[in-house]
C-alpha cells in the first residue's frame, strides 16, 4: 500500500521536473549536437542530462527523508507520521444480565525509540472502570480493559460497543482514536493511526545511517572498526584479482599463441566461465575454511577465466598486418610477442580487468554474508541478525559507492595507459 | 643482374568440401634491382598472394622464390612490406614506429637517430615525430608506413594497395612521393594495386595477372613512372601513349571481368 504510494510520488515527481526543466531551463551553448534537428533516433545526440541526474538522486533523498520523518527534510514535506501522544476512546460493556457501563481507556503513545512509561489515571465509578494504557507508535496492544472493572470476561462480561458505535469484534472498526477489533477472548485490540511513515526498523532516516557510520568508523563493530571491515573485504578483492590476473593473463595469451595450449584449456575454461563464482562457496568453504585463503581463491577463481578470456581476445584481436609487419621489419617471436601483441591485447585486458573487479567485488561481499568474522557483507549479515537495519543500509551504500569508485579508477588507468583503445 | 626470381609458382588451396582453388598456376618473373613492378589484375587473380608468397608469409605449393643467391623461406628484414592500413603500432609515436626495424635489431639511437630523422624530413613528417599515430591522417600514416619500412633498409619493398584508402587529392600526392623515393633509394619495389592508373603511372614495369587460376596475362614495359620523378603527375598523363595503354588495359580487365561474371551465372 505505501508502496503503491512512494511509486506514484516518484513517477510524478519524474514527470513533473520534467516538465519544469523543459519550460524554465533553456540550452544555452549551441554546440552541433544542439544545432540538430533530428535528435530521437540519433543515439550521439542523447546526452545524459545533467538536471535530471541531480533531481533524481535528489528525489531519492526527498523519498527517504519524507517517509521516514527525517529532520533533513523540512517537516511540511513529511508523509503523515503515526499517531504520537495522548489519546482516549470509551468503551461499552455488557455483563450477562444486560446491564451496560461506559468506562474511558487513556492511551499514552510513545515515539520511536521512547521507552513506554505505565501511568495511573483515576478510575471512576460503575462496574466498567477507566483504564491507563502506555504503549509504542505505529504498534497494536491488547487492552485487558475488564482488569479492574468489577464483572469480568469470565464472568460473562463483554464489549459490545466502542466511542458508542455498537460492534461484535467480527471486523475491525475506526475511531477518530484509533481501530478497534476484539480478540477471541474478548479483549480489546487497539492501534492507533500508523501514518504513511516507515518504522526505524524497516528503513532509518538517512541522518541515521550517517550517525551510524560515524559510530562505526570511531568505535567500531564487531571487534572491527568500519574502515577495517571494507579494508578487508578490499584486501581480499585485490589478492584475489591480482592473483587471477598474474595466472590467467599468461594462459590466455598461451591459449592464442599456442594450438595445444588451445586445445588443452579450452574444454576447462568454457566450462567454468558459465559457473557463477557464488556456485563455488559452498565447495570453497569444504575445502578452505572459512578464513582468508578460501576467499582469496574463490576471488581467484572468478579473476581468472575472465582474464584469460580477455588475454586470448586481446591475442586474436590483432591485426594481422601489424604482425606481418614487425616479421618484415626483422622482429623475432620474443619481440613480436613484447613490442605487438602484448600492447596490443591492453585494451582488451583492461575491459576484462574491469569485469573482473566488478565480479570480484560481488563475490567477497556474497562469500561474506555466508561466513566471514571481518568484511563488509560480514558487517551487514550480522547486523540483519539483530535487526540493526541502519548498519545494513549503511554497509550496501558503502559497498556500492566502493564498487561504483573501483569502476571509475579502472577506467581513469585504462584512459591513461591505452589512450589509443577504439581509435585505430 | 637479377636479384629476385619467382620461379614457377603455382599455389593451390584445398577446401573442406574436397574441391580445391587454383590460386596461381606457374607465375614465373625476373626483377632487377631498382626496377619498380606495378601488379593489376581483377579480385581473385592472385596477386595479393602472390606478394605474401614473395614476404614470405605463405609457402607456395610448387616454384620457389630467389632472392639474392638464396631461397625464401619465411619473413626476413630484407623484403619489407608497406600495407593498406591498419599495420602501424598505435601504442609507439610516429618516430618510434619509424625505428621499429632498427631498434628491433638492437641499435641504438646514435646508430639509426639521423637516418630516421632524415627519412621523417622526406616523408614530410619533421614536425610530427612526436605524434600519436592515431592523431594523423589516413595520408599520414601511409607515410608513416613507408619510412618505417625505408628505415629498415630492405633490399625489395612489397607494397600491397599501399594508398588504396586514400582519397584522391591525396593519393595523387602519395604517388609522387612513391617516385620520389623509389629514385632517390634506388630500392626494387613491388606494387599491388587496383587502380589502373596508379599502375601505369608508378610502374616501370606494368602486369596485368587474369584469373582462375592466377596467372601473368600481359606484360608492359612503361616510360612514365621516369617522366613521373619529380614532375607534375597531371602533365605526365597527358603524356604520348598514356590514354592509349590506360585505354587497353581497361579493355583487357574489363574482359576478365564479363567472363567472371559470366561464368558465375552460368553456374547458377
Amino acid at each position: 500500500m505505501i508502496g503503491l504510494l512512494i511509486l506514484a510520488v516518484y513517477v510524478a515527481i519524474f514527470f513533473v521536473s520534467f516538465l519544469v526543466v523543459r519550460f524554465l531551463v533553456r540550452r544555452t551553448t549551441q554546440d552541433y549536437t544542439s544545432l540538430k534537428t533530428v535528435t530521437f533516433g540519433d543515439e550521439s545526440a542523447v546526452t545524459s542530462n545533467r538536471v535530471a541526474s541531480i533531481v533524481s538522486v535528489v528525489t531519492i533523498f526527498l523519498i527517504w527523508g519524507s517517509f521516514t520523518g527525517s529532520n533533513w527534510v523540512p517537516g511540511f514535506l513529511h508523509a503523515p507520521g503515526p499517531f504520537v501522544g495522548e489519546t482516549s476512546f470509551t468503551y461499552t460493556l455488557e455483563t450477562e444480565d444486560g446491564t451496560r457501563d461506559d468506562a474511558t481507556v487513556h492511551v499514552r503513545v510513545f515515539d520511536f525509540g521512547e521507552t513506554a512509561q505505565k501511568f495511573d489515571v483515576d478510575e471512576g465509578d460503575g462496574i466498567a472502570k477507566d483504564d491507563a494504557v502506555a504503549m509504542s507508535a505505529s504498534r497494536s496492544t491488547t487492552i485487558l480493559f475488564d482488569k479492574n472493572d468489577e464483572v469480568k470476561r469470565s464472568d460473562g462480561a463483554r464489549v459490545v460497543a466502542i466511542d458508542g458505535v455498537e460492534f461484535n469484534g467480527s471486523r475491525r472498526v475506526k475511531s477518530p482514536a484509533g481501530s478497534f477489533s476484539l480478540t477471541d477472548k474478548g479483549a480489546i485490540s487497539f492501534a492507533p493511526p500508523r501514518g504513511l511513515q516507515m518504522e526505524p526498523i524497516w528503513l532509518p532516516p538517512p541522518e541515521a545511517v550517517v550517525s551510524r557510520a560515524v559510530e562505526i568508523s570511531n568505535e567500531g563493530y564487531r571487534d572491527s572498526t568500519l574502515w577495517k571491515h571494507l579494508g578487508y573485504s578490499l584486501f581480499r578483492v585485490i589478492l584475489g584479482f591480482f592473483f587471477g590476473a598474474l595466472l590467467g593473463i599468461p594462459l590466455g595469451y598461451a591459449m592464442g599463441l599456442s594450438d595445444w595450449f588451445r586445445g588443452w584449456f579450452e574444454p576447462i575454461v568454457e566450462f567454468m566461465r558459465p559457473v557463477p563464482p557464488l556456485a563455488l562457496i559452498p565447495l570453497v568453504i569444504i575445502w578452505f575454511g572459512i578464513g582468508e585463503t578460501g576467499k582469496i581463491i574463490l576471488l581467484f577463481l572468478a579473476s581468472l577465466w575472465i582474464m584469460a578470456i580477455a588475454a586470448r581476445a586481446g591475442v586474436s584481436g590483432v591485426n594481422i598486418s601489424k604482425v606481418h609487419a614487425a616479421y618484415s621489419l626483422g622482429a623475432s617471436k620474443f619481440q613480436i610477442m613484447r613490442y605487438v601483441i602484448m600492447p596490443n591485447s591492453l585494451p582488451e585486458i583492461f575491459t576484462g580487468a574491469r569485469v573482473a573487479m566488478g565480479v570480484c567485488w560481488g563475490t567477497v561481499v556474497a562469500a561474506e554474508l555466508v561466513a566471514a568474522s571481518e568484511g563488509a557483507g560480514m558487517m551487514i549479515m550480522v547486523a540483519s541478525k539483530f535487526q540493526l537495519t541502519d548498519i545494513v543500509l549503511m554497509g550496501i551504500i558503502l559497498i556500492g559507492v566502493i564498487g561504483f569508485a573501483i569502476d571509475i579508477l579502472m577506467s581513469k588507468a585504462e584512459n591513461l595507459l591505452v589512450p589509443w583503445k577504439g581509435r585505430s | 643482374m637479377s636479384t629476385l626470381s619467382i620461379e614457377n609458382i603455382s599455389m593451390r588451396f584445398d577446401l573442406p568440401n574436397g574441391t580445391h582453388v587454383q590460386a596461381l598456376k606457374d607465375v614465373s618473373l625476373e626483377l632487377n634491382t631498382g626496377e619498380l613492378l606495378s601488379v593489376l589484375g581483377p579480385s581473385g587473380c592472385g596477386k595479393t598472394t602472390l606478394l605474401n608468397i614473395v614476404a614470405g608469409f605463405l609457402a607456395p605449393t610448387e616454384g620457389q622464390i630467389i632472392l639474392n643467391g638464396h631461397t625464401v623461406t619465411g619473413p626476413d628484414a630484407e623484403r619489407g612490406m608497406v600495407f593498406q592500413q591498419g599495420a602501424l603500432f598505435e601504442w609507439m609515436d610516429v618516430r618510434e614506429n619509424v625505428s621499429f626495424g632498427p631498434r628491433m635489431k638492437g641499435q641504438n639511437e646514435a646508430q639509426w637517430g639521423a637516418h630516421v630523422d632524415h627519412l621523417l624530413d622526406v616523408t614530410g613528417l619533421g614536425d610530427f615525430k612526436d605524434k600519436a599515430i592515431y592523431e594523423l591522417s589516413g595520408g599520414m600514416q601511409q607515410r608513416v608506413a613507408l619510412a618505417r619500412c625505408l628505415a629498415n633498409d630492405p633490399d625489395v619493398i612489397l607494397m600491397d594497395e599501399p594508398l588504396g584508402a586514400l582519397d584522391a587529392l591525396t593519393r595523387e600526392k602519395m604517388q609522387g612521393l612513391v617516385l620520389k623515393l623509389w629514385k632517390e633509394t634506388g630500392k626494387t619495389i613491388i606494387l599491388i594495386t587496383h587502380s589502373v592508373e596508379e599502375a601505369i603511372l608508378l610502374g616501370e614495369r606494368l602486369l596485368v595477372m587474369a584469373p582462375r587460376p592466377g596467372r601473368i596475362h600481359k606484360e608492359y614495359n612503361l616510360p612514365f613512372a621516369d617522366m613521373g620523378v619529380g614532375a607534375d603527375l597531371r602533365e605526365v598523363k597527358q603524356a604520348e601513349g598514356y590514354a592509349e595503354t590506360r585505354e587497353e588495359i581497361l579493355e583487357m580487365i574489363w574482359d576478365m571481368e564479363e567472363e567472371i561474371m559470366g561464368r558465375s551465372e552460368d553456374t547458377k
